[in-house]
């Protein structure tokens, strides 16, 4: 569904990504493990064409959307759950949910908003209160909801589990795997968070420094002990 | 600050101890300040003797405007100490003295008066309420308080103000006077408005209002000078050519953020105003344009006493001719394209469009990853705030009969955009309480003369003092489920206090 090869991006003259290639299949979860700095943000970023990739090229269905601008790559049914999930903290519940489905016809609406509530229910109890008042879970889970108020067919997740509480953790990664089941929206997560993430996703890329170093299935990275030395033992 | 937690920490008989050493030190500070403050500004007098510029030194002066600033202070420090009656009688002795004394200039003896008074107040709220007076955080909550109170009463207030501006030109006093001052402010009032939508709602800060107001004021008056077009037909074309304007600079500017593009937009404002002043041929250039037309009677009759080709307003009406008409007419007029301009703003913010303003607001790039197209958005708000501002000007022109560039300079600029972020951003009501503030008491005080714009300064020194963040800067959710009391309405209340405490 997502076709990235050799993907360079710059920020002014220091180079981010240094040759990215990795593909994500229709239906499945993906994930993008690494650590701080590797890169991992920026490629979801490229993929919505903010930074643009110097050289490489992106293709979402076949289609190349390297140059596109972010709205119309969004429009094409990519949505995205931002870094530091960037909620509309004066708006209320709702009306974020609202933001989310902007670009959607209304009669969507009810159905796509009762859906986010059947995932989330704490919005739905919350839904007259200001973004800014959630806690950080709530903000997680509201990020994720206004992502899918646009009825994506792809999703894609900075960081979902940062700076979360484990209960809180598990619950977003259950319903991750619930979108991607029941939904069937495919799924590009991007995680610190190794073995949530990795237990969840079909396939799994390593980032280092701006390169891809090891993919392979999720449970293959799992028990892999250069991964596990690396990204999982130490905590989880 | 020191002071004060030292003032709470000893306090077991009510009273705490003086610490004279403390009290000393701030006194001595204190008087360096005034000393340092007065120094030159009362100290030195410049003078003309025979063209040449000399100083005349004043030091008379200086030493009272400092006893009297460290006496001042010294009644607030003894304030903090709970002196209070103690203060009020050396307060009011102060204010008594004032005019006793002989004081070197009329100025320090109204101050000292003041002054007095000012403190005899303090020391009375303090015997009332048992502590020092004034507690900032409290006053601060007292007053969000006030403000959310009135936000909510806004929807019976709009309403309200809207029929009292209707009634206002027919009471019994309202003379010429005052229909210049009410006219005058319901056009500070329309471009605050027009201004809201750029500023309040899409977050941009623009600092060349102005230029929107001269275009539209500049194309009326050479659209109806030079063609003889009537009001009528100039008013939308000078809209038009307004909005034409914010859009050929919408597009090379909103791909700039923050400050470059306050600087931008400042400077369009000036190449405006440059170009007016400069292009002799075209605009008259510093001349500026006069024997611009009124506007008539909806295109009917013209207010005028007599008419050789058409009829007059009080011959339509069967009644006697008088001047007065034709200012309440401009009056509803203004009132009419302000209510416009509202009606609109109130409706957009609904729209997907005002909502993708609020969002850009709030976040750039949480809107642009919901596919919001920025540029286009922004450009509409450019667009459509320009067209009012160009309404606005061409009323200006019609009003006044004659323009000129220097009505178009930056101060324009920057009033209205105080007007705009003084109010609260984004609310509607607030350009109002602050155009009133800031434009209607210094009209009142106009006898005061220079001293008036020290009430402007003054009225925006305090509000920002208050209310740091606008008279009305709670914003209102556009949708609210079941009713404004949801279930949980409650906990969600304290929980935004909460949240808000914290800050």
């Amino acid at each position: 569904m997502l076709n990235i090869s050799g993907v360079h991006t710059f920020y002014g003259a220091i180079e981010a990504l240094k040759g990215v290639s990795l593909e994500v299949e229709t239906g499945e979860i993906s994930t993008l493990i690494g650590s701080n700095g590797a890169g991992k943000s920026t490629l979801l970023m490229t993929i919505c064409g903010s930074p643009r990739a110097r050289w490489g090229k992106v293709l979402f269905e076949g289609r190349d959307i390297t140059k596109m601008p972010t709205h119309e790559i969004v429009q094409l049914g990519i949505a995205q759950s931002p870094e530091g999930r960037r909620i509309f903290s004066r708006m209320t519940v709702y009306e974020n949910l609202q933001m989310g489905a902007i670009r959607n016809t209304e009669d969507r609406f009810e159905r796509n908003i009762s859906r986010v509530f059947e995932l989330f229910p704490r919005l739905k109890e919350r839904r007259n209160q200001r973004g800014g008042t959630l806690s950080g879970g709530e903000q997680q889970m509201l990020a994720v909801g206004r992502a899918l108020m646009s009825e994506p067919r792809m999703l894609l997740l900075d960081e979902p589990s940062l700076g979360l509480a484990p209960m809180v953790v598990k619950q977003i990664f259950e319903v991750i795997k619930q979108i991607n089941q029941d939904d069937k929206v495919t799924v590009f997560l991007v995680e610190q968070n190794a073995f949530h993430a990795l237990k969840l996703a079909h396939r799994g890329y390593v980032m280092v420094n701006g390169n891809i170093t090891m993919s392979g299935t999720g449970q293959e990275l799992l028990v892999n002990p250069e991964v596990r030395s690396a990204y999982l033992e130490g905590g989880h | 600050m020191a002071v004060e937690t030292q003032v709470s920490s000893s306090e077991e008989n009510g009273r705490p101890a003086l610490d004279w050493q403390a009290i000393g030190r701030e006194l001595f500070f204190t008087a360096l300040v005034a000393f340092g403050l007065t120094f030159v500004l009362v100290g030195m007098q410049t003078a003309d003797r025979g063209g040449e510029l000399i100083i005349i030194p004043r030091f008379t002066d200086v030493v009272y405007a400092i006893v009297m600033l460290t006496l001042g202070r010294f009644g607030y420090i003894m304030l903090r100490y709970r002196r209070a009656s103690f203060v009020l009688i050396a307060s009011l002795a102060a204010f008594g003295l004032s005019f006793v004394l002989p004081f070197p200039s009329l100025f320090l003896e109204t101050m000292c008066m003041v002054g007095g008074l000012l403190i005899a107040l303090m020391a009375v709220v303090t015997l009332i309420r048992h502590r020092p007076g004034i507690d900032m955080r409290e006053r601060d909550r007292a007053m969000d308080r006030a403000a959310a109170r009135f936000q909510e009463l806004s929807r019976f207030i709009g309403p309200i103000l809207v029929v009292f501006a209707i009634i206002l030109p027919f009471l019994p006093f309202m003379d010429r006077q005052y229909i210049d001052i009410a006219t005058l402010l319901l056009m500070y009032i329309m471009l605050g408005w027009g201004l809201n939508i750029i500023v309040g709602l899409a977050g941009l800060l623009d600092l060349g209002y102005v230029a929107f107001y001269a275009i539209g004021a500049y194309s009326y008056a050479l659209l109806a000078v030079s063609f003889d077009l009537s009001f009528w037909v100039c008013l939308p074309l000078a809209g038009v050519l307004a909005a034409l304007g914010g859009y050929l600079l919408g597009f090379p500017v909103l791909r700039l953020r923050g400050d470059y593009f306050a600087i931008v937009t400042l400077g369009f404002g000036e190449i405006v105003r440059i170009i007016l002043l400069n292009w002799y041929q075209f605009t008259g250039g510093p001349d500026g344009i006069g024997g611009i037309p009124r506007p008539s009677f909806f295109g009917i009759a013209e207010f005028l006493p007599a008419s050789r080709d058409g009829i007059t307003f009080a011959e339509l009406f069967g009644i006697d001719f008088d001047p007065m008409h034709r200012l309440i007419f401009l009056y509803f007029l203004i009132l009419a394209l302000a209510l416009l301009v509202n009606m609109v703003s109130l409706r957009l913010r609904k729209l997907p469009l005002g909502r993708a303003w609020e969002a850009l607001r709030e976040d750039d790039i949480a809107s642009q990853s919901l596919g919001i197209n920025r540029t286009n958005i922004k450009l509409a708000a450019f667009t459509i705030s320009a067209a009012f501002g160009g309404f606005a000007g061409s009323f200006f022109a019609t009003r006044q009969g004659f323009i000129s560039p220097e009505s178009f300079t930056f101060l324009e600029s920057a009033i209205i955009l105080a007007i705009v972020v003084l109010g609260g951003m984004g609310s509607q009501l607030g350009v109002v309480i602050a155009t009133i503030l800031l434009i209607g008491l210094p009209e009142v005080f106009r006898e005061l003369e220079q001293y008036r714009m020290l009430a402007f300064g003054a009225g925006m020194v305090l509000i920002m003092l208050w209310r740091p963040r606008g008279l009305l800067a709670h914003r209102d959710p556009s949708i609210l489920l079941h009713g404004r009391k949801g279930p949980g309405a409650d906990r969600i209340e304290a929980e935004q206090k909460a949240a808000e405490a914290t800050r």
